[in-house]
């Protein structure tokens, strides 16, 4: 007879098992739902012409009002937050659209329900794709911004390390609120936009992407420092322009390592949310026979 | 048999020409304005979301240093984003969308004409949507006390109205278009928002793009509509404008005309596509 705690030990072993294979395949799956629709040009073309036109309102916007003074750090600020919040929109939207594209557009998500399958993994696998395709547009609009408006990055100042650890956490803890979203869809209907680029856009405010929290009224920033984006972006600014980054004044007082702390605390207590918020949604969908609706009004 | 069961067998009364295009207008965009009120969470995501994204371009104006007018053109910008987002996702790809469904086949079955289906849609959609505009309109001139100047009512009335006519128009037409095209539509569709945010100037006067960028922009009747009202709306605004009003109103009169006849055409088209070679109803997924 199996011992109750070996018998844990397995179950859980095999959880995880299921969980990374729900991933794999939902990687690939969401891939090829990404990029088989057209050419790999067409496709590179179109994985580049939104982040660019979005990068380039801001440019056009700070360009009329400053009489086109790029070399300021204010500038530096506004672009390279601006570019790295292209994964908060592909991240939580590439988590959260898989709900709505499988259950009302191929209608599988019954099947992938009563399939052998982790339901939260599966989100996760399909948000993959659009990370890819966001790291590709995060580098395009980087190099528009050092070839044409002189963005301040030289390779050899990058602080590499803290980049790549700044850049894990962060996709992390967007992947988990991506979760959060994805869970909630499984309540609503089809929107006829992708709610998690509507939420991307309603945290550009409060995530200081595009302007200090200093800007905010006293009343809203509260709400800026309970983002990780807001401290994912402070640390992913101060490894890329070093000591220039250390000009704006809304996080200047914390050091790098408390940064990292307050990001890792967030993304844990995210997923914490991720995982009460999913049950709930989860159970609820079922009770009211929500997983194969669909909603064409 | 009792009086209930004979006008259960009784004929249904039909109708036909003008009488069914009505109907069917009515029938069609009935659902859309209950189902977008009857969805709470579609009124958080269109008007608090919205209102939080228009106030991250104010707050970008601010921070460095833009005049109080620009704030005013950001709020209107914002409150005419729904509008270009019904018209992508709930009128060009609406057929797409209804064909992956299978509601589409339903719909070119029943004796109706498709055109009444696409003005329902456009119709429902309208008035949705004027609903959440008007919220982000009030919400955004209320938190950002944006000052108008009490200029013309009348012609900012006939701007509006003929805006979205004509953008409708172009919905209705690209219906047709996204339908034929298949999957590659609905990324169409999804790339069509932030390029035309920049083409359209949502968030500046789109001048400033260059002449010749912005003629080319004005195929999107919101660039001209836009461009308009803020001249209507703001003292900055005919300063900052790029065309005279009433030239950008003969502008919004020809792109309607345009997009409403190109919109019957694309449908015969898609019809006589649909008997012939029976496209309509695949599924490339």
């Amino acid at each position: 007879m199996m011992r109750p705690s070996a018998h844990r030990y397995i179950g859980l072993s095999e959880r995880w098992r299921a969980a990374w294979r729900s991933f794999r395949i939902a990687t690939w799956l969401g891939w090829q739902i990404e990029s088989n629709w057209t050419d790999p040009f067409l496709f590179a073309v179109y994985s580049m012409l939104k982040p660019l036109a979005s990068a380039a309102i801001l440019v056009v916007m700070y360009g009329v009002i400053t009489q086109a003074q790029f070399q300021h750090p204010v500038f530096a600020y506004i672009y390279l937050g601006n570019a790295f919040y292209i994964y908060v929109g592909a991240v939580m939207t590439g988590v959260s659209w898989a709900v709505i594209d499988d259950r009302e557009h191929y209608r599988t998500l019954k099947y992938i329900y009563v399939a052998p399958v982790r339901i939260p993994a599966y989100w996760l696998g399909r948000g993959v794709a659009r990370f890819l395709t966001g790291s590709f547009a995060v580098l395009i609009t980087l190099t528009a911004g050092v070839l044409f408006l002189r963005v301040p990055l030289h390779p050899a100042r990058v602080d590499w390390p803290l980049f790549l650890l700044s850049l894990v956490l962060g996709v992390g803890a967007l992947a988990l609120m991506g979760l959060v979203l994805a869970s909630i869809s499984l309540r609503v209907a089809h929107h006829f936009f992708l709610i998690g680029e509507a939420v991307a856009g309603a945290l550009y405010l409060l995530s200081g992407a595009i302007f200090p929290l200093e800007v905010l009224p006293a009343w809203l920033r509260p709400l800026g420092f309970m983002m990780p984006i807001t401290y994912w972006l402070e640390l992913i600014r101060r490894s890329l322009l070093g000591d220039a980054a250390r000009a704006f004044p809304t996080l200047a007082g914390f050091s790098n390592g408390q940064l990292l702390g307050i990001l890792t605390g967030l993304s844990v207590l995210f997923a914490l949310v991720a995982a009460v918020v999913f049950q709930l949604c989860d159970r609820q969908a079922r009770d009211r026979g929500l997983i194969d609706q669909t909603t064409n009004y | 048999m009792g009086r209930e069961g004979d006008s259960f067998w009784a004929p249904v009364p039909k109708v036909g020409g003008w009488r069914l295009f009505l109907k069917t207008v009515v029938a069609r965009a009935y659902p859309r304005i209950i189902g977008q009120q009857r969805e709470r969470s579609w009124i958080f995501f269109d008007v608090f979301l919205s209102i939080l994204a228009v106030s991250a371009y104010v707050f970008v104006y601010r921070a460095i240093g833009a005049p109080e007018d620009y704030v005013g053109f950001v709020v209107i910008g914002g409150a005419m984003t729904p509008f270009w987002l019904n018209v992508l996702w709930s009128m060009s790809s609406q057929l797409y969308w209804e064909k992956e469904s299978g509601n589409l086949a339903l719909y070119i079955m029943a004796p109706n004409s498709m055109m009444a289906i696409l003005l329902g849609m456009a119709l429902g959609g309208m008035l949705g949507t004027s609903l959440r505009a008007v919220a982000i309109l009030l919400a955004g001139s209320l938190l950002f006390h944006v000052q108008y100047t009490g200029g013309n009512v009348f012609a900012l009335g006939v701007v509006f109205l003929l805006t979205l006519t004509a953008l409708y128009g172009l919905g209705m037409m690209s219906a047709s278009l996204f339908l034929l095209w298949g999957r590659e539509a609905w990324h169409l569709a999804n790339l069509a928002q932030e390029p035309i945010y920049l083409l359209s100037g949502f968030y500046f006067p789109v001048k400033n793009l260059g002449f010749w960028v912005a003629v080319v922009a004005s195929m999107i009747p919101l660039t001209l509509g836009l461009d308009a009202m803020r001249q209507l709306l703001f003292p900055a605004g005919a300063a900052t404008g790029f065309l005279p009003v009433p030239v950008e109103v003969a502008g919004l009169v020809v792109l309607g005309v345009l997009f409403l006849v190109a919109a019957w055409g694309l449908l015969r088209y898609m019809e006589r596509i649909a008997i012939r070679e029976g496209r309509l109803l695949e599924m490339r997924r």
